[in-house]
């Protein structure tokens, strides 16, 4: 079973990269499980044709300790299986605790199945603190991937998202995959996005192009692929899970400091 | 034995580096002859087994527990609650009826779900059962640390709850962490109570006729309030309240009423002493009911204030005929307790107050010293603007008071202010280390390993300290008494209280028990070697 987490600048798009790229991954025979770590609960909406699922942390609320699996796993858009951690209205309590306490639930319940070849944890922002960082601690995930475009915000997110990966690196076993474009059409992206994770000892591990069948799909409540499966969109999707179904490439990543971020923009972010 | 500067040294030489330049500055032995400077109320060496407690210990524990008729909510887990349970021997006596909660712990007993999903609700209901089952005077509502990590907004549930059941509900921001001991829980309480209470009741004054006074900072452990307010009353004071010892809500609103404010434990309510003087223009004392010769000087000292003959007459009569009753009861102990040495180490005043107890009953004080105290309480309040602030202090907002416009009153002349003040310790306090005698050894949090080093190299007859050292020192073969709770003994405050310390002391030098313990190192020696022979 292969763990893997996703992070990146909030609204980079990470919920959408993720539930397109298991859709992809499920239709090439994969088991996939997706645990969505937003307290938004939004990770599993195209998968699942809508916002359906009661999260565990509500159900957790609603009923107390004794839930059964069925409550909060459903099985979406290729057989994958569905969860949301859930989490407090805005501005209120502890979402970081929220998702250690949801992942410690999960694992009582028996979630974590051997004949799963994936399970994907949908992380909110960048590790804002410790239980952010759960999916990376603990040995569960062992595999990130950040989702980035040329945008200068989002670098800065992706090289931050680095440091996190880099401590508990150290501590555990966990290791960078590699970085995901998720194209703004800014200057020179591809160069950039190539040169970046380079640095960071990383790869660019597939370049999604912008296109506006993204957009048709989730409004449709859907994964591109569901939608519409011969569009270039979904091909470029099945291109980034087959990248990551056969990437041998682990790291720990090298992030930079501020000047050499900057320097780095400097370099390849400007058409001349 | 005493001990020098050279052996002082090479007792911190055997902490490491960084430790042993930070404690240094914690440890001094007293020459008057110097201007000394002692490090106090900076962050605790982590790991180092220090005995102080935390800010919610401090405004829960000390300051807000013993107000009997109100209702104190622990906001949080339960177990910070449970262990705050009447562990502070804060007596109480039952004026309402049905309104002494002292025996009650009300907690929110916060779960894992209040803590994701924020414990603003579940407080709010807390809140209702509590108004619905004990119709309490007032509430509290004590904030432990993962209520400030979540960031329940308890400011605004107690205003919601206080227009929804219309008593007054207090919230104290007082988590754990606030501060780096007990002491900032001191501070947010003493802010709370005189935002929120003090100067809510109607009186305008005392009663007519009488020196009306407050106790501040006395707690009634073991009863010490109730044989103060014994001697209070002989000579003809009126208390209107004591902080926050037997006090409750009701007294408590009244309190800008008195024309004197009694300083008992500096540490903990100095605040609202010096914001009584600004709000109302009420000068304070710093008075010591600890210890037969410093009660009398106290009760010399508060006749001087008010400076009416009649109660200076009845205030030498109360003390002889007090004296008369204890002196004979005081003469057997005196003779046991004689030419003995103590360590004394409590808190952020009874360090001091102890100190001269000990004296009356012959007893040296070769160590004192504080857990949480801060600089003036031990080189005196002339030193307060050499504090510098640092991020722990900065953490307690200072309240801002104004002269209040109707109730401003001085109490006493500039002049004579000016003038009593040359006499007696009026809205100032001079320290513990002024009145100790040169080569004594005084430490600010004392920790484990300076315990045990100190005594080795003192060798004192009592360790007066706390719970968690008690037991430590015992094993060493030393009796140890308890300042902080008297174990389970007391009042050992004012001329009655005298008495019941010396013979609980007296007990302790003359039991056996100590003939028992043989502790590992008189029997075996701490350094091994051999002698080798050969040449000289």
């Amino acid at each position: 079973m292969r763990q893997i987490a996703i992070y990146g600048k909030g609204g980079i798009g990470k919920s959408t990269t993720t539930q397109n790229t298991v859709a992809a991954l499920s239709e090439m025979g994969k088991k996939v499980m997706v645990v969505g770590c937003d307290p938004k609960a939004d990770s599993t909406r195209l998968l699942l044709n809508g916002l359906s699922q009661k999260s565990v942390l509500e159900t957790l609320r609603d009923e107390g300790e004794d839930i059964d699996l069925d409550d909060i796993l459903i099985e979406g858009y290729g057989g994958s299986k569905c969860v949301e951690s859930g989490g407090p209205e805005p501005g209120v309590g502890c979402a970081g605790r929220g998702i250690i306490t949801s992942i410690n639930m999960l694992e009582t319940l028996g979630a974590y199945t051997d004949d799963l070849d994936y399970v994907f944890y949908d992380v909110l922002g960048d590790v804002v603190c410790g239980g952010f960082a759960m999916p990376i601690r603990e040995g569960k995930a062992q595999e990130i991937y950040i989702v980035a475009s040329g945008e200068m915000m989002a670098l800065y997110a992706a090289n931050n998202i680095s440091k996190g990966v880099q401590k508990f690196a150290h501590s555990g076993g966990v290791r960078l995959g590699g970085i995901i474009c998720n194209s703004r059409n800014v200057d020179n992206e591809l160069e950039l996005l190539t040169a970046f994770a380079k640095e960071l000892g990383s790869h660019l591990i597939h370049f999604v192009p912008r296109d506006n069948m993204v957009q048709r799909a989730e409004i449709n409540k859907k994964t591109v692929i569901d939608y519409d499966p011969k569009e270039n969109q979904a091909d470029e999707y099945r291109v980034l899970a087959k990248n990551i179904d056969s990437n041998d490439k682990f790291v720990i990543p090298k992030p930079m400091t501020q000047d050499r971020l900057e320097e780095l923009l400097m370099e390849h972010g400007i058409l001349d | 034995m005493a001990l020098d500067e050279k052996n002082l040294e090479a007792m911190l030489d055997q902490y490491p580096a960084k430790v042993k330049r930070n404690r240094k500055k914690h440890i001094l032995i007293t020459n008057s002859k110097e201007e000394q400077i002692i490090e106090a109320n900076t962050r605790t060496i982590p790991g180092i087994i220090t005995n102080r407690g935390c800010a919610y210990a401090g405004c829960k524990g000390v300051v807000l527990g013993p107000l009997k008729d109100i209702v104190h909510i622990t906001h949080g887990p339960i177990g910070c609650g449970y262990y705050s349970w009447l562990t502070r021997r804060n007596k109480a006596k039952t004026e309402e009826p049905g309104k002494n909660f002292l025996t009650y712990c009300v907690s929110t007993d916060m779960q894992e779900s209040d803590i994701v999903f924020g414990g603003e609700k579940k407080l709010s209901k807390v809140i209702d059962e509590t108004v619905s089952i004990f119709k309490p005077n007032a509430i509290t509502i004590n904030a432990t640390c993962p209520v400030g990590l979540i960031g329940d907004d308890i400011q605004a549930v107690a205003k919601e709850a206080e227009k929804k059941h219309g008593i007054t509900i207090m919230a104290f921001s007082c988590e754990g962490y606030k501060g780096v001991s007990q002491s900032a829980g001191h501070h947010i309480a003493n802010n709370g109570l005189m935002d929120q209470i003090i100067g809510d009741g109607e009186l305008e004054e005392g009663p007519k006729g009488k020196y009306c006074i407050n106790i501040l900072g006395e707690y009634n452990i073991g009863g010490d309030s109730w044989e103060i307010e014994r001697i209070m009353k002989k000579i003809g004071y009126h208390i209107q309240a004591v902080m926050s010892g037997d006090g409750s809500y009701e007294e408590l609103k009244n309190a800008h009423v008195a024309d004197l404010n009694l300083v008992m434990c500096h540490r903990s309510i100095n605040y609202i002493a010096e914001m009584l003087d600004k709000k109302y223009g009420t000068p304070w004392l710093k008075v010591n009911f600890i210890g037969v010769q410093s009660t009398i000087n106290t009760l010399r000292n508060m006749a001087l204030y008010f400076g009416d003959q009649k109660l200076i007459d009845k205030t030498e009569e109360v003390i002889s005929s007090e004296l008369a009753k204890i002196e004979p009861q005081l003469e057997s102990y005196k003779k046991i307790c004689a030419g003995k040495t103590a360590f004394c180490f409590v808190g952020g005043s009874r360090g001091h107050h102890y100190q001269a107890l000990y004296q009356d009953l012959g007893i040296e004080t070769t160590l004192a010293g504080y857990e949480f105290a801060h600089r003036d309480d031990y080189e005196g309040r002339d030193i307060i603007s050499e504090i510098k602030g640092d991020a722990d202090s900065r953490n307690i907002p200072d309240l801002e008071v104004t002269p209040d416009d109707k109730r401003f009153r001085l109490k006493i002349s500039p002049e004579r202010l000016e003038k009593l003040k040359e006499q007696i310790p009026l809205s100032n306090y001079k320290g513990m280390i002024p009145e100790m005698k040169d080569g004594r050894v005084v430490v600010d949090d004392l920790n484990h390993f300076e315990t045990e080093e100190f005594i080795k190299a003192l060798n004192p007859d009592i360790f007066s300290s706390g719970i968690k050292d008690k037991y430590i020192v015992q094993k060493m073969g030393i009796p140890s008494k308890q300042l902080h709770n008297y174990d389970y003994s007391g009042p050992y405050a004012g001329f009655n209280g005298a008495v019941n310390f010396a013979k609980d002391l007296s007990m302790s030098f003359e039991s056996p028990t100590w003939n028992f313990i043989i502790p590992p190192w008189r029997e075996t020696p701490l350094l091994e070697g051999s002698i080798e022979e050969g040449e000289a």
